[in-house]
């Protein structure tokens, strides 16, 4: 636009930009009314980290008295004593099956869809939608599903049907989390292997999923801890069918869980048994907050990595 | 390698559907008994082999409802507050501190609930009905403060760090020249967030919004602790009532009959296609924001 029309348009109006600025409308009322909109933000991220902190310490003030080392060492003994050794050997079995069964899968499903479908590929927008839709069910929607599939045709409930719903939970999360990575990686990388000749799976082997590795191992321990606090699938496909009191690692059969534990007790007549519950509740939230903060760590560390 | 990879996207799909069927047909007797008016009738019943989804729907509706209506404000002032006001310092550590609260488990969420925030809602729902008595919906308060608002106000908590999280990430990709443009032009911040902030990521809040309501219609576990399990229609939400979910987490593990085994299994299918709705609305609503890929 040149300069004699960029005056014109301002001809025959009341306006003229050559005029020195003068305040016009009630400055003294927007300030106010900003000053207003950043005190509230405030006061919502206040409330937020206090409402965080509220129930960190609701659970750690009932938990910690019984904390210790025979806590996390002990089955389980009567109605309030013991610890939650068994649980808590559960959980782990049942999570790493989950994961041992989501986390390729979901990184393979992420590859396919950044590396091997084209960007306007309808297959792999079928596909995200497919994994949106995923990681919208409802936990007890899945456990459901996995009682219906493998619960009802084995006649028992299991921790290898537990497994199988975490492992759905986890996987649209692995995938949508190594799909963010594998994006980031810069397509330079994947350039210059195709300038050298390598094919695509050697490329994505030996170049690009090691160029992604923190991201992608940030992602797994996110989906893991989340599935290591699912109640409502065990609920449904693993509460039932173990000695609460004993160490029962056998998949094909009942394998007690944490979450299951605070679940069945939190009903039990026993102020001592509420106690110990929430000792289980203190462990599994401590175990899921430091992998939060572990994985968070490793994403910092691989970004620095990776020159962002 | 492609093979292996197309391989995995294929049972992502396989899985849905099988995620379908599975509900239709465990759920086949009660869907041929009660037929589509299951879902409007309210008696659930299953000792008098009658059930009807209708007062769960209603639980799950309404105390999702309650924690959209809430967090809705709250999540896009801390996302306001986090991307354009907080020193850097203080973005560092309070952004990640609001995420924490999506990792705590629904089952501590739902022990919390019980034992911290039940008696807490107990000492304010007197003043609530007074204050708000006028509308039908603010009755006189439950004895113990078990009920669908204390449930609403749980899935608040749950569902402020989606909503936060994904509006902070949307607020943060607002290209800097235009609001740096309005402040050049003397624009408070309230002025630059209401002019160009919030209308260029409408859609993408709306869609975060979307996507945290579908988290609150399908929580179980939280939910069952402190709605109370009472499957009725109370027109006040401070008294007891019972959700979709809750209800599933509540009586599957020791049904009555099979019928009521089933009725369960057709609950979770009208539970499915609400929440695939809101997962599918979600990513319509985002457009090209593409919010919904994002990890929590």
């Amino acid at each position: 636009m040149s300069a004699v029309s960029d005056t014109a348009q301002f001809e025959g109006m009341p306006f003229d930009p050559t005029a020195p600025l003068t305040p016009s409308g009630n400055l003294r009322r927007r300030a106010a009314v900003s000053r207003f909109v950043q005190i509230t933000a405030t006061a919502a991220a206040v409330f937020a980290v206090a409402v965080l902190l509220i129930v960190l310490y609701g659970v750690a003030s009932r938990g910690a008295s019984a904390l210790s080392l025979g806590f996390v060492i002990h089955n389980p003994s009567g109605l309030a004593g013991g610890g939650i050794f068994n649980s808590l050997l559960g959980t782990l079995e049942i999570v790493a099956f989950g994961a041992l069964i989501a986390l390729p899968i979901g990184i393979l499903t992420g590859l396919y869809l950044t590396e091997f479908a084209g960007p306007r590929s309808k297959t792999a927008s079928a596909l995200r939608l497919a994994l949106d839709v995923m990681a919208g069910l409802p936990t007890i929607i899945v456990g459901l599903f996995v009682y219906g599939l493998i619960v009802i045709p084995q006649h028992r409930q299991s921790g290898f049907a537990g497994g199988i719903a975490l492992a759905i939970v986890m996987l649209p999360l692995m995938a949508r989390s190594s799909q963010e990575v594998l994006l980031l990686v810069p397509g330079s990388l994947r350039e210059a292997a195709d300038a050298l000749g390598v094919e695509r799976w050697r490329a994505v082997v030996s170049v690009i999923l090691p160029a992604a590795f923190g991201g992608i191992l940030t992602g797994a321990i996110l989906a893991t801890a989340r599935a290591a606090g699912e109640t409502a699938p065990l609920l449904i496909c693993d509460s039932i069918g173990f000695n609460p009191f004993a160490t029962s690692l056998n998949l094909f059969h009942g394998v007690p869980s944490v979450s299951m534990f605070i679940y069945q007790s939190y009903d039990l007549p026993l102020a001592q048994a509420v106690t110990r519950a929430w000792g289980a509740a203190f462990v599994l939230m401590m175990l899921i907050l430091i992998a939060n903060v572990l994985a968070r760590v490793i994403l910092a560390r691989s970004r620095g990595k990776m020159g962002r | 390698m492609f093979g292996l990879c197309a391989l995995a996207g294929v049972l992502v799909v396989l899985t849905l559907v099988d995620v379908i069927y599975q509900l239709v047909s465990n759920g086949q007797p009660a869907i041929s008994k009660f037929g589509l008016g299951f879902v409007t009738s309210t008696r659930w019943q299953p000792n008098f082999h009658i059930e009807g989804a209708g007062a769960l729907l209603y639980g799950t509706a309404m105390s999702s409802l309650i924690a959209v209506v809430l967090a809705t404000p709250l999540g896009i002032a801390i996302a306001l507050y986090l991307s354009m006001m907080a020193p850097g310092r203080v973005r560092a550590v309070v952004g990640p501190l609001v995420e924490l609260l999506a990792a705590v488990p629904s089952i501590i969420y739902g022990f919390w609930g019980l034992v911290v925030l039940v008696p807490f809602i107990d000492g304010i729902e007197p003043g609530l009905h007074s204050a708000l008595g006028f509308i039908p919906l603010f009755g006189p308060a439950s004895p113990i403060g078990i009920s669908v608002f204390t449930a609403g106000l749980v899935l608040t908590v749950m569902i402020l760090p989606i909503i936060s999280a994904l509006s902070r990430d949307l607020f943060l990709t607002v290209p800097a020249e235009l609001k740096d443009g309005a402040a050049a032009l003397g624009a408070t911040q309230w002025e630059i967030i209401r002019g160009i902030v919030l209308p260029t990521t409408v859609s993408g809040v709306s869609a975060a919004v979307v996507l945290g309501l579908g988290r609150a219609l399908g929580e179980a576990i939280a939910v069952s602790f402190v709605i109370g399990d009472v499957t009725a229609i109370h027109r006040s939400l401070f008294d007891p009532g019972s959700s979709a979910a809750a209800e599933i987490a509540n009586q599957f593990p020791s049904p009555v009959d099979s019928l009521h085994t089933a009725a369960m299994f057709y609950v979770g299918l009208v539970l499915v296609v609400i929440c695939m709705f809101t997962s599918v609305a979600s990513r319509a609503i985002a457009g090209r924001f593409d919010v919904t890929r994002r990890v929590i």
